[in-house]
């Protein structure tokens, strides 16, 4: 049995210690936001943060995570309340068929809470740089990104 | 542990992703289960059912894959019923409760199915009309409808709910295409930007998606595919993975698999397991792509357009052009790899698939599984975008046969590798033009070759379960209707355009996004460019002197007014600088019968290393009447951000025996940082029909970036993918004549 922190949760976890916490969370704890794409740590769907940090969680085995904390896009928010990213995705409509979403938000969580004043548009691209979207959908979210440093009261 | 488990009943109750009617009142349910729901395509009762509620369940055979009809359907749905757009509740490509209104291919889940729908609606708005005149003997003209409500006009208290006419009964009436159908000045939701209701289930994580949805007792599959296409199978090493807990082989010829209680289990399993293939090594010379194209025997010649006498034209023409211009197999490159589950027991097929075509998916798993399509039951859920037949028909069929063989509910979900390595590609695409100009440098011939594959329109490319098992399947091939677009968007008199259909394809072929129209209006439009420059004309001037068709004309103008056209020839032979600028255009009429768009593109190339950027892009755009028009932004911005992408960066790579480039290192995409800003002006056409969205913008990047890099360096890129050793041995070419 491993232990793990999850959204501010303890669980235990009956898994090869060598499992990606991807499936961990997929598959043992019920938590689909985050996405297999690649596996590869190419793609950024899987992403989740670890103590703040954005991790690809298809290549992070369970053993690693230790005493970290982990959130996932559902540790964000929820459709009735949810976070500030994930407002400002839905106010711009950032997202086709979505599956790259979780990673965006998670990155985009990740970036803004480094920072004090508003990302410019290179700032934001550079900082999803690898973050894959295939249905084109970047537009959008360069724009979901930046209405979401203005609802967090980022400065300009 | 909390998992996640769904069970069928529990879907159909609508705790899965969609909701549907079996969860309105007993009543309703009983009568549901007596006697079945009508499909039929010509029947009521098949798109529409009004509840005790006031809610209506739409029922459409069309499936969203991230392109907004699950919006826009509604909207024309409760436009035209006259009720709340909360009201109504969408099931989607469930094959046992929908009307099959075709695979959601093609740019028609609006212009087809959507009108479809509408006229259903319409429909069941005379009828309720008919009720109240029936109750009242009052004349159907004092009616009027809002909000689910008939009520007289003079005496509006006078008033009845379509529950109160219909009562617990159905429709059982034909769909009438006389009905009259609203007046568009009298739209409130048809033209409204509406959100789409999935979004902030995807932007949170309780969205279910195919990959997230689980059936108890289920086991995780993977495939494990041979290392050469045409291998077949000569032994399996089924020790080689008895150290997982719970993993197995299943085999049947050379389709091979694990199955393993938990995914990760499999994963290892398919990494793990020792087998032996036969050697086979039959795939062309990637080097040698084009000469393999042009010396594939032909199957069939069509003919697009053959107009006057364009050989003769072009034979006495004062100047004369010819060019040829190559398009390179692409695959879909679905952000998640493909998955679906089965359950295949007692002789009926349970089966939930993120296909485009469940209706069609139901015959092939059906013809695959030697059952009676009756017996086969399939379910849409949302998978990651696919852009045309991608994996998820193979990996459905996968996942049957691999239940049938273990008599277990099952998983697939396919790695990054099956989904790079193992998706049906867009073919190869040859296009070669000639024409004549006048003295004047006016277009008086134009004769045009494509060599692509042959078509079997109405047969399912074969899955490579069947292939790899040895099951029952037709020889077909079936890369989708790309001839079409050949013929130009231009009426010129003397005009002949000819797709040689190929017998073979070196890779199994399917449709990708725009199948066909991208790759012909890449060589029309930059071949019409090249005539301009030969011209020394204005690249938009020169489009207008044949452009006759007033739409075209308003879009191509629109296009060049929003990128602020600099109005003269190409190139600008401006030679300063590290960077070169340029812009080009591009027009296509869809399929010459429908959507119109033109669009500019603004690049910056490097002139030491080549690499291309495309900075901005323009487009206008006229689909008639907009249903959603913040859903037809959201379409052309990722047609063009993705066909830029394929232009700029895409192609498959292979040896002798297999595809090499399987995953997003040896496959890349464009990445953030080059993604162009994508500005549009949308003309609305409220009075006329709807048109389809999904696809005719991805026309235009690849040629109007050509023709901007043209305008930028004076070098003609006529090879898609434009890389920048392309750009650089295309500059020495040029230099050099």
């Amino acid at each position: 049995m491993a232990s793990l922190n999850v959204n501010g949760k303890s669980h235990q976890v009956d898994v090869e210690p060598d499992t990606p916490l991807l499936y961990v969370l997929r598959d043992n704890l019920g938590l689909h936001g985050p996405k297999f794409g690649c596996g590869l740590a190419q793609c950024g769907s899987c992403t989740v943060l670890i103590d703040g940090k954005a991790v690809r969680s298809c290549v992070h085995p369970l053993s690693k995570v230790g005493p970290g904390k982990v959130v996932t896009l559902e540790g964000l928010g929820t459709p009735q309340k949810p976070s500030p990213v994930q407002q400002a995705f839905i106010d711009e409509q950032a997202a086709q068929c979505g599956y790259c979403i979780n990673g965006m938000v998670m990155q985009a969580t990740a970036f803004l809470a480094g920072r004090k004043n508003s990302p410019s548009d290179p700032e934001i691209r550079q900082a999803l740089q690898n973050n894959l979207c295939r249905c084109g959908t970047h537009q959008r979210i360069i724009a979901a990104v930046k209405r979401a440093a203005t609802l967090m009261g980022k400065g300009a | 542990m909390a998992t996640l488990e769904t069970t069928r009943r529990d879907f159909l109750l609508g705790t899965g992703a969609l909701v549907v009617t079996f969860s309105l009142a007993p009543r309703d349910a009983l009568a549901q289960a007596a006697t079945p729901k009508p499909v039929a395509l010509d029947q009521v009762d098949s798109f529409l059912a009004l509840h005790r509620d006031g809610t209506v369940t739409m029922y459409t055979g069309k499936v969203d894959l991230g392109t907004g009809i699950r919006i826009a359907l509604p909207q024309m749905v409760a436009e035209e019923l006259d009720v709340a757009i909360e009201k109504v509740k969408l099931v989607e490509g469930d094959t046992a409760l929908t009307p099959d209104q075709g695979p959601t291919w093609g740019s028609l889940s609006v212009q087809v199915a959507g009108v479809q729908l509408r006229q259903a609606a319409a429909t069941a708005r005379k009828a309720l009309i008919e009720l109240a005149v029936q109750k009242t003997g009052m004349p159907s003209v004092d009616f009027a409808v809002k909000d689910g409500v008939v009520f007289l006009r003079a005496e509006p208290h006078r008033r009845f709910t379509y529950v109160e006419l219909l009562g617990d009964r159905r429709f059982e009436l034909k769909v009438d295409k006389d009905a009259p159908v609203k007046n568009p000045k009298d739209h409130t939701l048809v033209g409204q930007p509406l959100p789409r209701p999935d979004v902030p289930g995807k932007v949170t994580g309780t969205h279910t998606y195919m990959q997230d949805f689980k059936v108890p007792g289920m086991v995780h599959a993977r495939v494990v595919r041979p290392p050469a296409v045409g291998a077949t199978l000569e032994s399996v090493d089924e020790g080689s993975i008895k150290a997982i807990k719970g993993a197995r082989v299943v085999r049947q010829g050379s389709f091979l698999a694990v199955v393993a209680d938990s995914e990760w289990g499999a994963v290892k399993a398919a990494r793990a397991l020792k087998a032996t293939w036969s050697k086979w090594d039959g795939l062309p010379e990637s080097s040698k792509l084009w000469e393999h194209v042009r010396s594939s025997k032909v199957a069939k010649d069509d003919v697009a357009v053959d107009r006057g006498d364009p050989k003769a034209a072009i034979a006495g023409a004062a100047r004369k052009l010819k060019a040829t211009y190559d398009f390179a197999v692409h695959t879909h490159g679905s952000m998640g790899p493909s998955c679906a589950v089965a359950d295949v027991k007692n002789g009926k097929a349970e089966i939930w698939s993120p296909s485009q075509a469940p209706h069609w998916l139901l015959k092939e798993v059906a013809a695959a599984l030697q059952m009676e399509p009756k017996d086969v039951h399939i379910q849409y859920l949302d998978g990651a975008g696919c852009y045309g037949r991608n994996g998820h028909e193979d990996a459905t069929c996968d996942a049957a046969l691999i239940s049938k063989l273990i008599g277990k509910p099952v998983r697939v979900q396919w790695m990054r590798e099956d989904e790079h390595g193992w998706d049906p590609k867009g073919p190869p695409t040859l296009v070669e033009i000639s024409a004549g100009l006048d003295a004047k440098g006016d277009i008086v011939g134009w004769d045009a070759e494509l060599w692509v594959p042959k078509a079997d329109i109405t047969e399912w490319p074969r899955t490579l379960a069947v292939t790899l098992a040895g099951l029952p399947q037709k020889d077909a091939i079936n890369p989708g209707n790309i001839h079409r677009n050949l013929d130009p968007s231009y009426p010129f008199a003397h005009q002949k355009a000819v797709a040689h259909r190929l017998e073979t394809t070196p890779f199994r072929p399917s449709w990708i996004r725009t199948p066909g129209r991208m790759q012909n209006t890449y060589a029309n439009e930059v071949f019409i460019d090249e005539c301009a420059a030969a011209a020394g004309a204005d690249p938009v001037e020169y489009r207008l002197r044949y452009l006759t068709d007033p739409r075209g004309v308003a879009v191509l103008r629109a296009a060049a007014a929003m990128a602020k056209w600099d109005a003269r020839p190409s190139p600008r032979r401006e030679t300063s600088g590290p960077i070169a600028r340029g812009r080009g255009i591009a027009y296509v009429k869809y399929e010459n019968v429908r959507t119109y768009c033109a669009g500019v593109a603004e690049v910056e190339v490097n002139r030491q290393t080549g690499a291309i950027r495309c900075t901005r892009f323009y487009v206008a755009h006229d689909c008639g009447q907009i249903i959603n028009p913040d859903g037809v932004r959201a379409q052309i911005e990722g047609q063009i951000i993705q066909t830029t992408s394929r232009t700029l960066k895409e192609e498959l790579k292979w040896n002798r025996s297999r595809v090499t480039s399987v995953d997003w290192a040896s496959y890349p995409i464009l990445k953030f940082p080059d993604v162009p800003e994508v500005h549009m002006e949308l003309i609305n056409r409220p009075g006329d029909p709807p048109w389809g969205v999904g696809e005719p913008a991805a026309c235009l990047p690849p040629p109007a970036i050509s023709n901007a890099v043209f305008d930028a360096i004076g070098v003609r890129l006529r090879s898609v993918p434009f890389t920048a050793p392309k750009v650089m041995a295309a500059a020495r070419a040029a230099t050099k004549a």
